[in-house]
């Protein structure tokens, strides 16, 4: 289980997070939405240990979240990352000699699954391909939890419905999988949980067939019509 | 291929009207196998808890049969598709006609239409 008390984090002053409370069980596909500069990727970030947060305790299965924390995470960052002369097959020996928990043989196996070629060069593959191998990277990884940022941005509908089918595929009933994406309607059949962050603070976090049989919409509605209703507040 | 959902049904439902729909047309039969909840998930893109529901939904309506390590398969028991098949055709019949209400339109101009329309022969 993934816990957040009072996340704050602050840059310069501003609050890119703001007294954020957040518990992400075990099992679950849960997406992170909200508009740009709400503080997803900060968010995101702090779970994965990458940033040190200002205030508050985060804790992933009961253990403080550090650096080290990397050991149970597999987080895949919204940049395309990786050294452009490595072929597919290197970047797997790469995550090999970075990740105890990395599988050689499942990275294959996704990898073939996305039908991405092990032996070209990442500069050579398209940027959709390049999409497909970081993802065959990631999920090469047997974490406990998986943290995408961003997975479908950029992509076009083909590599979207990949990724999708990726993931189904390849995470079983004890991993988490963690994505912030703005592709809502897309990515709405795949998720359990969807989280809502605007300003940096968690407005709402529900389980989304309870959205579709208890307001009657699907998500996009749902969310739009709470950042309209906290903008009325607002004034 | 992934599909479609419409906005206003929870999507476990729809994905058991889909099925369902499917037996009804005969596209799929009894007695049939129907893939592993994993593999249904990954061919439609969703949630493997979602289907693992509409799977535990389609036992529990009597529609499919669980045989411990061989799978799930549609139901033999003609007596519950032929079930089936009237309750679904008693759903569409009400939301015909609370379509109809809703525009005004009543049941015996509507019974006197399509009765006219048969009688011509029209498509």
């Amino acid at each position: 289980m993934i816990r957040l008390e009072r996340i704050t984090k602050t840059y310069g002053g501003k609050k890119a997070l703001n007294s954020v409370d957040l518990t992400l069980d075990k099992g679950k596909m849960i997406g992170l939405v909200g508009e740009n500069g709400s503080g997803k990727t900060t968010l995101m970030k702090v779970i994965a240990g990458l940033i040190t947060p200002s205030g508050g305790k985060a804790e992933v299965d009961g253990i403080p979240v550090t650096r080290k924390i990397a050991s149970k995470i597999a987080f895949m960052p919204d940049i395309d990352l990786f050294y452009p002369y490595f072929t597919v097959d290197e970047l797997f020996r790469f995550y090999e000699s970075q990740y105890e928990d990395f599988n050689y043989d499942k990275a294959n196996i996704v990898a073939q699954f996305l039908n991405v070629d092990r032996n070209s060069q990442l500069k050579k593959l398209s940027k959709g391909n390049r999409g497909r191998a970081k993802m065959a990277a990631t999920f090469g990884r047997e974490a406990d939890y998986y943290l995408l940022d961003e997975p479908f941005s950029g992509f076009d509908p083909m590599v979207r419905s990949d990724i999708i089918k990726g993931m189904i595929q390849f995470t079983d009933p004890s991993q988490t999988v963690f994505l912030s994406t703005h592709e809502i309607r897309e990515a709405e059949p795949l998720l359990d949980e969807i989280v809502l962050l605007s300003g940096g603070q968690i407005v709402a976090h529900k389980e989304l067939e309870a959205i579709r049989e208890q307001d009657g919409m699907d998500a996009v509605a749902w969310m739009t019509k709470i950042i309209k209703e906290g903008e009325s507040v607002g004034k | 291929m992934s599909i479609d959902f419409s906005a206003d049904k929870p999507i476990y439902q729809q994905l058991i009207d889909r099925i369902t729909g499917e037996i009804i047309k005969g596209h799929v039969k009894p007695g049939d196998k129907l893939p592993s909840v994993r593999e249904y998930a990954v061919e439609v893109g969703v949630n493997a808890n979602t289907m693992q529901r509409v799977y535990r939904e389609l036992e529990t309506m009597g529609i499919t049969e669980t045989k411990r390590g061989q799978g799930t398969f549609v139901t033999e028991d003609h007596v519950r598709l032929e079930q089936l098949r009237d309750e679904m055709k008693e759903g569409l019949v009400q939301s015909f006609l609370s379509n109809i209400e809703s525009l005004g339109f009543t049941k015996k101009e509507i019974i006197d239409h399509i009765q006219k329309r048969g009688l011509g022969g029209e498509q």
